[in-house]
């Protein structure tokens, strides 16, 4: 128990303090001013989201092959922490858009493929609903799961070759073009924030989940008595 | 019996099969002509707009149909258990998964072969000369929705509400699919063909990495 | 023709359970099954009869234990004939093709030789060219036992073969069953009650609740294996 307040005292901390840093440390970006902030929280959202659907990948292919029930358990969990996160992602990236280019969306490279990405782990949880049996559902879910994320590399590639096609203004510099030595601190902070909050919403749900789980053996074997 | 041995004869069956029945190629490309038709009423199909959306709404339609089309790959062996027997009967499970994806992209590609020449009719689109260019596009893209669709057939099939799971989860996937397929089409078709062999190469990666996908997990997709 | 040398296939259960979700269909099952045994499994619906079966055909692995063969080279997929309760077959191609086509797959040699002589054995040789479609029940359930047997397989299962079959298609079953046995070949078969396809057994054991309740190996008589009322 303590164990879990520590985390997330810590969590919650570090993410007020990326914050912090974001708005009153990191220099002010200058073309964009102060809108430009919003970045520290949508790319270390981003990035916590893949790292998220990662483990969960990780789980899916553990799961496949020891069949225990805790790669599900895993695999589920950093499924929704991945979508809660992308969904972040998509809803400050319009945010930023508008004011800063007078659109709420476009259609370029980085937010298209993580809108397919999105609506892959959506696919994945709805799966998971359709299919009653537990172990039918660990199973068919982890190789669908499997399935969507070596898609996810070849997604964004295509995508962003479609974009060298049809160019589209960006809504973001990205991390690595050519990001001030200034702001570097402040944002590899706000990523280790995310991490750490991911972290600590990944060790919550999946106690959920084992919970549930539990719950649901405990609740059949009193049906079948 | 080797993989590809019992896969090739399978592949005789489903296609011996549909040939003397022909219900699901016939229901798939009447399905693609509505598709493109009432596609066309979206927008107005003058020259310019024709070679800029026709072949994005061609690939689409086909996306759409497969979708559908593939839903009785597996449901159809689960009416007599005969998914079982074909269990006990092949040596690699894999080489049931060969069949059919062989057998789906056969009918993917006649449907699309047959809908060119009306495709180019309704939209105004001339692809002489591009023909062995479009073949390479449409077999690696059937190659790829076949792929995808027949192992996630497999998945849905276990599921409930199949009929809409189907779609649900193949359409995201298959989302690079379209988008090479088209460019490269987009470029076949345009008033100076150009072939664009980076869109062939990520159909090449896709088809590859399920292919190998399938091969690896496919016995997991068939276990009770 | 199969000759007696060539069926000696024995089957080990070893504590194997077989978990769906939280229903255990098979439960801590200790099963050995000597080669050329004719074994009748008794239980209600269930019990775990056709879950026992499907793990034989290796159509389901076990949650946990094992099954080993004995008999059977290694790498031998086409070890067992199973007939089982879905006949197994194509509707939509003839009795004639289903059985070409599984021959195919199970790379007989001489098919069609085969599957003229299996279709003539269990009395389809004129309705070869019928599609399944139109068949009755007894006779689709003659078209899955000449598929089962398309291999010459030294282990046969069948789940419930009996059921929906009149009165001449049992006889005939019997029959065959018969031949089967005196070949030497292992027959696992499960069973509603006690009937004549049962008595062809050379064992019966019962099922319940996914274990081994009554075995006539351990003493128990055929009537105390059968005797349960219906379900």
């Amino acid at each position: 128990m303590a164990k879990r307040v520590v985390l997330c005292a810590a969590a919650v901390l570090l993410v007020i303090t990326a914050g912090y840093a974001s708005f009153f440390v990191a220099p002010q970006e200058r073309t964009m001013g102060d809108l430009q902030r919003i970045f520290y929280f949508h790319v270390s959202c981003a990035w916590a989201g893949l790292t998220a659907f990662s483990i969960g990948f990780a789980s899916n292919l553990f799961y496949v092959w020891k069949r225990k029930e805790k790669y599900d358990w895993l695999g589920v969990t950093c499924a929704e922490v991945g979508v809660a996160f992308t969904t972040i992602v998509l809803i400050s990236g319009p945010i930023w858009a508008k004011p800063a280019w007078g659109i709420y969306w476009t259609w370029d490279a980085r937010l298209t493929s993580t809108f397919v990405l999105w609506l892959l782990y959506i696919s994945y949880l709805l799966l998971r609903t359709l299919v009653e049996e537990p172990d039918r559902r660990a199973l068919l879910s982890a190789l669908f799961g499997i399935f969507a994320f070596i898609d996810v590399p070849i997604v964004f590639g295509a995508i962003r070759w479609w974009r060298t096609q049809h160019p589209a203004p960006v809504i973001m510099g990205g991390p690595n073009s050519g990001l001030a030595p200034g702001m570097r601190p402040t944002f590899y902070f706000a990523v280790l924030a995310m991490h750490i909050f991911m972290w600590f919403l990944i060790s919550e749900r999946y106690a959920l989940e084992k919970m549930r789980s539990e719950v649901e053996v405990l609740h059949r074997e009193a049906e079948t008595s | 019996m080797g993989v590809l041995s019992n896969a090739a004869a399978l592949l005789g069956k489903e296609v011996r099969t549909e040939f003397r029945s022909r219900e699901l190629l016939s229901t798939t490309i009447v399905f693609v002509l509505i598709v493109v038709v009432l596609f066309s009423f979206t927008f107005d199909p003058t020259t310019n707009e024709s070679h800029r959306f026709g072949p994005g709404l061609l690939w689409l339609a086909f996306l759409f149909a497969a979708s559908l089309m593939l839903q009785p790959c597996f449901l159809r062996e689960q009416a007599n258990d005969t998914l079982s027997a074909l269990r006990l009967a092949v040596s690699d499970p894999f080489a049931i998964f060969l069949a059919k994806i062989g057998a789906n992209t056969l009918f993917l590609l006649l449907t699309e072969l047959l809908m060119l020449p009306v495709f180019a009719a309704l939209f105004n689109v001339n692809f002489r000369g591009q023909l062995p260019g479009l073949l390479l596009t449409f077999f690696l893209g059937s190659l790829g929705i076949s792929t995808a669709g027949t192992a996630l057939a497999a998945i849905s099939a276990q599921a409930r509400m199949r009929e809409l799971l189907l779609p649900l989860l193949l359409l995201p996937l298959l989302a690079p699919i379209l988008v090479a397929s088209t460019e490269v089409t987009v470029g076949l078709m345009s008033a100076d063909p150009v072939m664009q062999w980076k869109g062939i190469g990520f159909l090449v990666v896709f088809d590859v990495v399920f292919l190998t996908a399938l091969w690896l997990f496919g016995e997991y997709l068939l276990e009770e | 023709m199969a000759s007696p040398a060539e069926c000696k296939v024995g089957l080990r259960f070893e504590k194997v359970d077989k978990r769906y979700g939280t229903v255990y269909a098979l439960r801590n099952l200790t099963l050995t099954i000597a080669p050329g045994e004719c074994l009748a499994l008794a239980g209600r619906n269930g019990s775990g009869k056709t879950t026992l079966l499907r793990i034989a055909a290796n159509l389901t692995r076990p949650t946990r234990g094992s099954l080993s063969f004995s008999g059977i080279a290694e790498n031998q997929n086409s070890h067992a004939g199973f007939v089982a309760h879905a006949t197994m077959v194509y509707d939509e191609l003839t009795a004639e093709e289903n059985l070409l086509f599984f021959a195919k797959l199970l790379g007989v040699t001489k098919r069609k030789e085969r599957v003229a002589e299996l279709l003539f054995e269990v009395g389809l040789g004129e309705r070869k060219d019928s599609l399944v479609r139109t068949f009755s029940r007894g006779m689709r359930q003659r078209v899955a036992i000449a598929r089962a047997l398309l291999a010459n397989p030294s282990l046969l299962l069948f789940d419930e073969p009996a059921t929906g079959l009149d009165p001449e298609a049992t006889t005939w079953l019997i029959g065959h069953l018969k031949t089967l046995r005196d070949r030497g070949c292992t027959i696992v078969m499960s069973l509603h009650g006690e009937s004549e396809v049962a008595r062809l057994a050379t064992r019966a054991v019962r099922l319940e609740a996914g274990s081994v309740v009554a075995d006539t190996r351990t003493g128990a008589t055929f009537q105390s294996v059968f005797s349960f009322t219906g379900g």
